[in-house]
């Protein structure tokens, strides 16, 4: 079975919300409709967005390190969210694992929202129907796109790499060797919710230089010996060159 | 929780219309087994329309929850696994059993269906009684359970969230009862007026139990599990939008501490104190006054109950959502 999922690796995000921007500027302009805003322009403004990137401080002055994590729907494995919607507009595909909302059916009850642990659900206060991640489903399995396009936005957009897409039950899929490779994590395991979206931890990029790596292996005044040293009487390069 | 004011007044007026007909029938089931003298069968009849009165009230109120209320229809059709559907399917069927209940009651047509050996009378108004009372507790449990079932709301998940809905639906409804006999069958008054206190007090003993184990919850999720990094000291910085979010909105009370511990103290006062007494004072000088002030007091007391019980929740998703700067 697939589940698509996202990779997130919190060691090379800069949190450049160029995924955020992506992602709203392409699921505002699909056939689903608009993610509406309010206030755009205004004093408060807010809006729908499927993700955001927040930033944490993490240590104590002076050891800190400033940590940029995007949050957006984890399409659980076993989501919470899709039991509970009174209407069946929430659900998870079989097919691929992605948990889509059917604007057609929900009522705007909210009740799903309230069964996400990760507060990824946003409602669209305009159009009153609950909205998320859809992982770009109608831009993935778009054959007129070219293959290499056939990515989330938000993969798309990601200047640093940060972003991996793919099929977490593929154990050779690039996210899968990501997870296993460099730790990676799901958010809030104690819920069971199983999310298929892993994060990457940060780790430190060390760089070990041993002492016989500081001379060239092929320095040839290693492979002879030094040569001797001229005598005082000896003409230098100097007396016999006039460069 | 942001408490929304549709829910509230939803799931507290519904709990009255419950609470009222438990007591009409309580009360004929009595007179069933020669207990109490059978009423007119428009005490029934007429008490059965004001129950159905306050869930209608409540079905309006629900209405004003939904963004899409038009779509309303489609929220019966998953009663396989959400309790909202069951909700949504269980309500209009314990309306409509409140009305065949009164029907049967004032139209007359009421022929008994068997007569026991014993020589129990089962009439239809039994009946529908009968199946109105299970109608009345599985509506209930669907309503507690909508908020029992979501695991990580842990002020919620715990069976006392039902029992509670059960007790101060049931307290609230005995209170209407008292003061509707109080005003059409003076006779049942004390009846009716002593297990409203029995219903009032044990409502007491479930909310103080669950404000006692909500105060000693320990969280399970916290912000190092929330964004997977071990280390004890994490701020947050950002939250992705600085005007405010629908995450922001929904699940924030915004209400100071002291605001909290007012509405507390509001509905310990309201709901369990001042009609305790009253109706105790009724018992032994009857008026229409005491129990129409206690159903007052304690219906104003279950808003500021029902607005505590969605505050008091804590959503995990709040961690994400501890500051800006
Ligand atoms: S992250 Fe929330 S909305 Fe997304 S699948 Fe999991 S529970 Fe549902
Ligand atoms: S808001 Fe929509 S998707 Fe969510 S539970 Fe209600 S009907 Fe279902």
């Amino acid at each position: 079975m697939t589940q698509l999922a996202l990779v997130i690796d919190l060691n090379v995000c800069v949190g450049c919300h160029a995924c955020v921007t992506s992602c709203k500027e392409w699921n505002t302009s699909g056939a689903a409709g608009p993610l509406c805003d309010e206030n755009p322009y205004g004093a408060d403004p807010t809006g729908t967005f499927f993700n955001r990137v927040q930033t944490f401080e993490v240590g104590q002055y002076p050891d800190t390190e400033t940590v940029h994590f995007p949050k957006s729907c984890l399409h659980c494995e076993d989501p919470p969210c899709v039991p509970v919607c009174p209407t069946g507009a929430s659900y998870k595909r079989k097919e691929d694992g992605i948990v889509l909302v059917d604007y057609d059916k929900c009522i705007g009850c909210k009740y799903c929202a309230w069964a996400c642990p990760y507060g990824a659900r946003e409602i669209d206060e305009k159009q009153k129907v609950m909205k998320k991640c859809t992982l770009c489903v109608d831009r993935i399995y778009d054959t007129t796109l070219p293959e290499a396009d056939r990515k989330p936005a938000c993969v798309m957009a990601c200047p640093t790499s940060a972003r991996l897409f793919g099929d977490v039950h593929d154990a050779e899929s690039v996210v899968s060797k990501a997870i296993r490779e460099s730790a990676g994590y799901a958010l809030m395991p104690e819920w069971g919710t199983h999310p298929a979206n892993h994060y990457l931890p940060r780790r430190k990029t060390n760089l070990k230089i041993h002492e016989d790596e500081l001379e060239r292996a092929d320095n040839p005044l290693k492979v002879d010996g030094k040569l001797p040293k001229p005598n005082k009487s000896d003409p230098t390069l100097d007396d016999v060159t006039s460069w | 929780m942001n408490p929304a004011l549709s829910v509230i007044f939803l799931t507290t007026l519904i709990g009255v219309g419950q609470g009222l007909f438990l007591a009409l029938f309580t009360q004929q089931s009595y007179a069933l087994f020669e207990l109490l003298p059978h009423q007119d069968a428009r005490f029934y009849g007429w008490g059965s329309l004001l129950a159905l009165a306050f869930t209608m009230a409540g079905l309006v109120a629900s209405f004003f929850h939904l963004g899409r209320p038009k779509r309303a229809w489609r929220s019966a059709t998953q009663w396989r696994t959400s309790w909202l559907s069951r909700e949504v399917i269980l309500l209009p069927a314990f309306m409509g059993m409140l009305f065949l209940y009164a029907m049967s009651h004032l139209s007359g047509f009421n022929p008994v269906l068997v007569s026991l050996p014993s020589g129990l009378v089962i009439d239809v108004t039994v009946v529908l009684g009968s199946l109105g009372t299970l109608l009345a507790f599985a509506l209930f449990v669907s309503t507690g359970m909508i908020y029992a079932c979501l695991h990580f709301l842990r002020e919620w998940y715990s069976p006392l969230t039902v029992i509670n809905f059960i007790l101060l639906g049931g307290a609230s409804g005995f209170t209407l009862a008292t003061l509707y006999a109080a005003l059409f069958a003076p006779t049942q008054t004390n009846f009716l007026d002593g297990w409203a206190i029995i219903i009032t007090l044990l409502g007491l003993l479930g909310r103080s139990s669950s404000l006692w184990r909500n105060a000693r919850l320990k969280p399970k999720s916290s912000l190092q599990t929330a964004i997977g990094i071990k280390h004890p000291r994490i701020v947050q910085t950002a939250q992705g939008a600085m005007g405010g979010s629908f995450n922001t909105r929904e699940f924030f009370h915004g209400k100071s501490e002291a605001f909290l511990s007012t509405m507390k103290t509001a509905f310990f006062l309201l709901t369990f104190v001042v009609p305790v007494l009253l109706l105790v004072v009724n018992l032994s000088y009857p008026s229409i006054l005491l129990p129409g002030v206690a159903f007052v007091a304690q219906y104003v007391g279950l808003l500021a109950e029902r607005w505590y019980f969605f505050a008091e929740a804590n959503h995990p998703q709040n961690l994400y959502y501890q500051g800006v700067s």
